[in-house]
């Protein structure tokens, strides 16, 4: 049974690599080199890397330099064998082909930090510590790290979750009811564009714990964007939804919660997004001044030891922790929102 | 796709209401100030008949259509269905607008279930939206969104969305008006048909002459704004019409004469 589709048959090969695999002949050494010159290029980088912790000797006392250039060759070999075998690894290899140029530039970068510091301190040094001393935190002082990323988080969770649920909350009765946006809407107006941590006197004082106040003050941060987000967005409902709704039998509460909210959300996610990045300001100013744990305090504590590496370590685990909740948030929006898709561009 | 229109003789099946408009008036407030747009306006429509409302852009046709659906209260008069007072929308009186107004976050088939989810009785009548995209001949796309249908497939689900609920009056506020027109005299026939079949009372708002005269049993022609009625026109025909009907000519020339267009034809 012949069943194969023409458009299989005449398939135009992706890659040179394809090509090769579809006509069957085997690579030759030039042409392998060309289809994943990059990733070759980008194993080449990491053994440079490696190399240069090995070359010459440190200029201090840093332990970890010799696994730091192990691990350099290990990963080295590891985009290596990747690249030559891509096919085989499907989804995964493809992902890594078409990253090889950040690893090539990855390698170099790390290559060039590590000569810069640690071999000839071209940069001043306990200001400026080689990767290997940033290593050397994730793995000696990981215990209290850890600690950290665990309290900023339930302080960042508690803190977005009070705040976007209230705001979100605030921004559909205001959007809803003339009366209630009559009362909250100055009060919005007065209280909202204050920065949330000209709140911290104040709110330090008042609050039971500074773990509480510190959860105010997000949610406070988290709220405002929101709340005024929100509200815009069931405002601008068009009102032909509701006519239609009301034919055909619809009351209030399902022209609020089946219209105006489905409606409103994409707004409310802009909301979400703006009131996500101004409380992490907020998280990191309250554990910095009153909350004795988290990563802001970490940070305020290295920095007061001249603990510099641990520092650095610190700020690349914050931003991790930071552009991931956004990719969360991204991935629950494009989930919610698959209707939008094709009316707007992402 | 909707099978054409059945021969005669027209037959009401008992589904439609009738509908009494009595010495309503109706006006805007435009910056403080009442902008009349309906001035006395008085017709009754018997179950199961198709009634065109024509008039000139603006004119408030479409005011009485809200007003019919219960979108709004007359400043004066009263509007009944089966002699009932009118006092607020109702699922019995379906509206189907301009724009298809579906809801972009909902797929087909949870547009046409609309009706029956904001009365709570779509758990276990589930088969009867199934039915309604069947009828419009939307089957293929009952998981489509919004944005990716046509015009037109646009407004069958509009249809659709209105019919699932049985209407007894089925209001149309130039359903077919932002259409092509191929798709427009498909359209026209199938809604003939529909209406046929199920023997709902139809109120359609249209500018357009020929279309009213291609569907409907009365033709009601409304003067400039505050809207009069100018005449009420008996369309005595047999369905499924001709287009090229030498009667319909005439009336449509007549008809354009009360519009004060006859210099054109």
């Amino acid at each position: 049974m012949s069943t194969y589709s023409a458009s299989k048959a005449v398939a135009i090969p992706q890659s040179v690599e394809e090509g090769a695999a579809l006509s069957g002949r085997p690579l030759s050494f030039p042409t392998a080199l060309l289809a994943s010159g990059t990733g070759v290029f980008a194993s080449a980088a990491w053994v440079l890397f490696g190399l240069c912790c090995q070359l010459w000797t440190d200029l201090s006392d840093w332990p970890r330099t010799h696994a730091l250039s192990v691990a350099a060759f290990i990963i080295a070999g590891g985009i290596l064998a990747a690249t030559v075998s891509g096919k085989l690894l499907g989804r995964f290899g493809a992902g890594l082909q078409a990253r090889a140029p950040w690893l090539l530039a990855l390698g170099l970068f790390l290559s060039l930090w590590e000569v810069a510091t640690a071999k000839f301190a071209w940069l001043p040094l306990p200001f400026f510590p080689p990767p290997q001393a940033i290593i050397e935190v994730y793995t000696d002082d990981l215990p209290k790290l850890l600690d950290s990323v665990l309290a900023s988080i339930k302080l960042q969770l508690g803190g977005y979750a009070i705040g976007a649920a209230v705001g979100f909350l605030t921004g559909v009765s205001i959007g809803w009811s003339r009366s209630v946006g009559y009362w909250v809407h100055p009060v919005l107006r007065f209280i909202g564009p204050l920065p949330a941590t000209a709140w911290l006197p104040f709110a330090f004082f008042t609050f039971p714990s500074s773990w509480s106040a510190s959860t105010f003050l997000i949610a406070l941060a988290t709220g405002f964007p929101v709340t005024v987000l929100t509200w815009s967005g069931v405002a601008s409902v068009n009102n032909a939804y509701y006519d239609v709704a009301r034919t055909l039998g619809a009351k209030p509460s399902f022209l609020v919660l089946k219209v105006a909210i489905p409606a409103a959300l994409p707004h409310v996610f802009v909301g979400l997004f703006m009131g996500l990045g101004s409380s992490f300001a907020v998280l990191v100013v309250a554990e910095m001044i009153g909350v004795k744990a988290g990563l802001g305090w970490y940070l305020q504590w290295a920095q007061g030891w001249a603990a510099y590496s641990n520092m650095y370590a610190a700020l690349i685990v914050m931003s991790l922790l930071c552009s991931g909740a956004i990719t969360l948030l991204f991935k629950t929006r494009d989930r919610l929102l698959i209707w939008q898709k094709g009316v707007v561009k992402w | 796709m909707v099978a054409l229109a059945i021969a005669e003789p027209i037959t009401y099946p008992a589904v439609g209401a009738s509908l009494g408009v009595e010495h309503v008036s109706h006006a805007f407030d435009i910056d403080g100030s009442a902008l009349p747009v309906l001035d006395d306006v008085s017709f009754a429509v018997k179950p199961g008949e198709f009634i065109a409302l024509l008039g000139p852009s603006g004119c408030g046709k479409s005011t009485l259509l809200r007003l019919v659906a219960g979108l709004e209260p007359p400043r004066s008069g009263v509007l009944r269905e089966n002699g009932d007072a009118i006092a607020g929308p109702f699922p019995s009186r379906v509206v189907v607008f301009q724009d298809p107004t579906l809801f972009p976050w909902r797929t087909v088939w949870n547009n046409v279930a609309l009706g029956l989810e904001a009365q709570g009785i779509l758990k276990g009548q589930r088969q009867r939206v199934y039915d309604a995209i069947e009828l419009v001949g939307l089957s293929k796309f009952r998981n489509a969104y919004p944005h990716q249908l046509s015009g037109g497939m646009a407004q069958r689900v509009a249809l659709a969305r209105a019919l699932v609920n049985d209407p007894k009056i089925l209001i149309l506020d130039e359903p077919l008006g932002k259409l092509d027109s191929l798709t427009r005299i498909t359209m026209q026939a199938e809604l003939v048909a529909l209406w046929q079949r199920k023997g709902f009372t139809t109120l359609l708002v249209t500018h357009d002459v020929e279309e009213a005269l291609f569907l409907a049993n009365r033709v009601i022609v409304f003067s400039d704004r505050p809207a009069r009625i100018k005449a009420d026109v008996a369309v005595d025909r047999p369905y499924p019409r001709h287009r090229g009907d030498p009667k319909l000519a005439e009336l449509r020339r007549n008809i354009l004469g009360l519009l004060g267009l006859d210099a054109t034809w």
